[in-house]
């Protein structure tokens, strides 16, 4: 082999090595980093890891959201029309959140399946629905709310 | 019947813009000159009827008729006027509509300023922005028409546009965005044409140089001002939160910051021509995709497409005949180009390689970590979003080498630089920043100990020195230490020195800010107190206030120092009345070393209330750390060689046609 092909074929190697750390770091750090969402139902059945964090979510419960007296302790119920998950989290709640109203909240599930979570997020505005939570209602929570509202 | 008017002036548009892709392309491989010279008219008059459309539907806006939905949906008899108007291009019909207006708007630009151009290349890239502006009338007229009627029935009353949205920054903050999104379709226009004619020399890096520093400019402006608004106006003082919207702006920033660089070196010098062109095509993409994307909703969710899947295809469609007809035409043309000439060593070319390779890495980083979440959904794998470590852990470590990368800028030469030279260079401002990063620390605290010492400020503190203290030896050395040969300095130089310095402004903001944030979320009554970053705060009361369209309750907050009274701030939770939308509106006293930030949470009851404090040092940095650059990218822009070689090659041209066929 020449100088000039053995000087090629190094760079080319570099470049290789060089690729593969990386996507390996890439893919590595998007496992870490990835934050599923999984519904009310789910964890329930037990189905989320617990101490790993993740993302719940769904309606929030009419008359479900209580305040500790003396901090900004607070506890609310969101549903997916099936399971009801209970979400404790210390904080301001976002200025969208409303009992009935969607939520999704990040944190991590105790044992006692109680999502403590550090952030509490809702929608960015009125006639929004988080696709997530629209996709986890189930159809007989939705066929409620419709029927609710034709009473109205 | 404004609204009438105004369809049918987009639908003309449409018509000239046909004929501007078609007509000169045609002509330039024919040869008929003329044919040729159709591109420059039709650009302008594209240009009259899309303004024309818009005013019509600003028109509409203004007049409130809301028997046109997209009206209806976005605004509201009590809407103050401004708003009103910003409101134009609150949503995706009309930010669209904008879109279409700023793209011909560069067209004729170019048209206006292509006197000195070979009219073969200039014929060829308004046929491409023609081509891109066929696209984009379509798209508006067949999927999202903002002229729509609301008939026989229209509301007696507007939805409102978002409170969110009533603000001064987001009246600037898109126009500036898409001005930079769309100047890149300029570039991208030249790139094509040069792929067309086969011809791609220094003169066509040239001619795209300025725009491309004038499309860089408002797009850095653009970026900033949206974290600024994010800043003050979502009211919790975040001020990048790696969320998908954001990294759709990010990622054109970065390949036309990697673009800029890299195409000063095939001016100056000829080489890495294809890679050029490359990141002209790929910068121009980027802001397709970031436009398309934020503005369709795909990038929250996949189902979006599904809700409406003729945009969705649409932009698909789109998006493959833009992207993948110009990586088919780049790599059937593109090797070809070989560079003239050589480098080695530590040169100037090393160093803008170097330069590419952490921009276009950055790149590619938040490009996978957005579209992850979307790929994960279409493969089912789950609905996850990625976390803002994932970003940080890589975009850290690769801005630094940046910085560190950086410092040697001004020093390098053009083919060969020593290296042996360049590390002499930077030993004294190597030391001088090194010791100025350990020591500072220790007064930013009020009493040091291990556990408030701050690594992240020694580091950030480390970088931001460097950069400064290499690009002040390197202004020293070129103006000899004499002030009066500061002006004999050309305006690239100049640019470059302010981008470079207001790039570690920016660093300084971010790293310190991080460093030093001190927040409380407390739960508090009138006459409670509070202590936070050497500030004393109390709660005095909470009173309702109205204004136009809202009702407000209105914190008074009262500030001290050392016992004295600094400020009074008055943070608000807003009510808008036709929609019944809550808004936290937080009230800041801002300086430069710090800014003081009081948002009001919720009424719990008994005349409490959750109210949020932080203080954040020099956060300020980062968006006049923005500004900077984007000074310096006009400065760039503005030099007068750009006008004074266009002079001489205007001359050289008249009898270049033959050249260039």
């Amino acid at each position: 082999m020449n100088n000039l092909r053995k000087q090629r074929l190094e760079v080319v190697l570099l470049i290789i090595v060089a690729g593969a750390l990386a996507s390996g770091l890439i893919i590595y750090m998007l496992g870490q980093n990835a934050n599923y969402f999984y519904t009310p139902s789910q964890i329930a059945r037990g189905e989320a890891p617990e101490g790993v964090f993740l993302r719940a979510g769904g309606m929030v419960v009419e008359g479900s959201l209580v305040r500790d007296m003396d901090s900004l302790a607070l506890e609310f119920k969101v549903t997916d029309g099936s399971s009801v998950l209970v979400v404790q989290h210390t904080g301001i709640l976002p200025d969208l959140f409303g009992e009935g109203e969607a939520a999704i909240a990040a944190g991590k599930v105790d044992q006692n399946l109680v999502l403590q979570a550090t952030e509490v997020l809702a929608k960015h505005d009125e006639n929004y629905m988080p696709p997530e939570v629209a996709e986890s209602m189930s159809e007989a929570y939705l066929d409620k709310r419709k029927t609710a509202a034709g009473i109205q | 019947m404004t609204v009438e008017l105004g369809h049918i002036a987009l639908i003309v548009a449409l018509c000239l813009a046909c004929i501007q892709a078609v007509v000169p392309m045609v002509g330039s491989f024919s040869g008929y000159t003329n044919w040729m010279r159709v591109g420059h008219s039709m650009a302008v008059g594209q240009f009259v009827f899309v303004a024309l459309s818009f005013a019509c539907l600003t028109a509409a806006f203004i007049q409130d008729d809301f028997s046109v939905a997209y009206v209806a949906n976005n605004s509201n008899t009590l809407l103050p006027l401004q708003f009103k108007i910003s409101a134009v291009w609150g949503a995706h019909e009309g930010s669209l509509l904008l879109w279409a207006l700023i793209l011909s708007g560069w067209s004729t630009a170019v048209a206006l300023c292509s006197g000195k151009l070979p009219l073969i290349l200039s014929a060829r890239v308004l046929s491409v922005l023609g081509a891109i502006s066929v696209g984009f009338a379509l798209f508006l007229l067949l999927t999202s028409n903002p002229f729509e009627r609301m008939l026989p029935i229209p509301p007696l009353e507007g939805g409102d546009l978002n409170p969110l949205l009533q603000d001064f920054g987001l009246i600037v903050h898109p126009p500036m965005l898409y001005m930079g999104y769309v100047g890149f379709s300029v570039p991208f226009a030249f790139a094509i044409a040069a792929l067309i004619g086969g011809q791609f020399d220094s003169a066509w890096a040239r001619w795209s140089r300025p725009w491309i520093n004038v499309a860089w400019v408002f797009l850095t402006i653009g970026i900033s001002l949206g974290s600024w608004w994010a800043y003050y106006e979502l009211g919790w003082g975040g001020w990048w939160f790696w969320d998908p919207v954001e990294n759709a702006s990010f990622m054109p920033w970065l390949a036309g910051t990697a673009l800029m660089h890299s195409i000063s070196a095939t001016e100056k010098r000829g080489v890495f021509r294809s890679w050029t062109l490359l990141l002209a095509i790929l910068t121009f993409s980027l802001s397709l995709l970031g436009t398309f994307l934020v503005r369709s909703g795909v990038l929250t969710s996949v189902h979006a497409f599904a809700s409406d899947p003729e945009r969705g295809v649409f932009i698909l469609m789109f998006l493959g005949i833009v992207v993948g007809g110009s990586l088919l035409l780049f790599a059937l043309r593109g090797p070809t180009m070989r560079s003239a000439t050589t480098y080695s060593g530590w040169s100037r070319e090393t160093m803008l390689l170097i330069n590419n390779v952490f921009l276009v890495s950055s790149m590619a980083i938040i490009l996978i970590g957005t579209l992850y979440p979307l790929l994960a959904d279409v493969l089912d794998m789950g609905k996850i979003s990625v976390g803002p470590p994932y970003f940080n852990i890589f975009f850290v470590p690769l801005m630094s080498g940046l910085m560190i990368c950086l410092g040697f800028a001004g020093f390098t030469r053009w083919k060969n630089t020593e290296g042996r030279a360049l590390l002499h260079k930077g030993v004294f401002p190597s030391i001088v920043s090194l010791v100025m990063a350990v020591a500072l620390p220790m007064f930013m605290v009020d009493k040091l100990s291990w556990s408030n010492y701050s690594l992240t400020a020694v580091v950030t503190l480390l970088l931001v020195l460097w950069v400064v203290t290499m690009s002040l030896e390197d202004l020293w050395l070129k103006s000899r230490g004499k002030l009066s040969s500061l002006s004999g300095l050309s305006g690239s130089y100049w640019g470059m020195l302010v981008a470079h310095i207001g790039l570690a402004v920016c660093a300084l903001g971010v790293g310190l800010s991080t460093a030093y944030d001190a927040q409380k979320d407390l739960r508090m009554v009138p006459g409670d107190k509070t202590e936070l970053g050497g500030y004393q705060f109390q709660f005095v009361g909470v009173e309702r206030v109205e204004g136009p369209n809202f009702i407000a309750y209105r914190g008074n907050i009262e500030v001290k120092s050392s016992g004295e009274l600094i400020v009074r701030l008055s943070p608000e939770k807003r009510n808008y009345i036709s929609d019944g939308q809550v808004m936290t509106e937080a009230d800041i006293d801002g300086q430069l070393h710090r800014d003081l930030y009081v948002s009001l949470g919720e009424p719990l009851g008994n005349q409490a209330w959750a109210i949020r404090f932080q203080v954040k040092p020099f956060v300020r940095c980062i968006w006049l750390g923005g500004l900077l650059i984007g000074l310096g990218g006009l400065l760039a822009a503005l030099d007068k060689r750009y006008r004074r070689r266009r002079l001489r090659k205007g001359v050289d041209e008249s009898s270049g046609g033959l050249v260039f066929e």
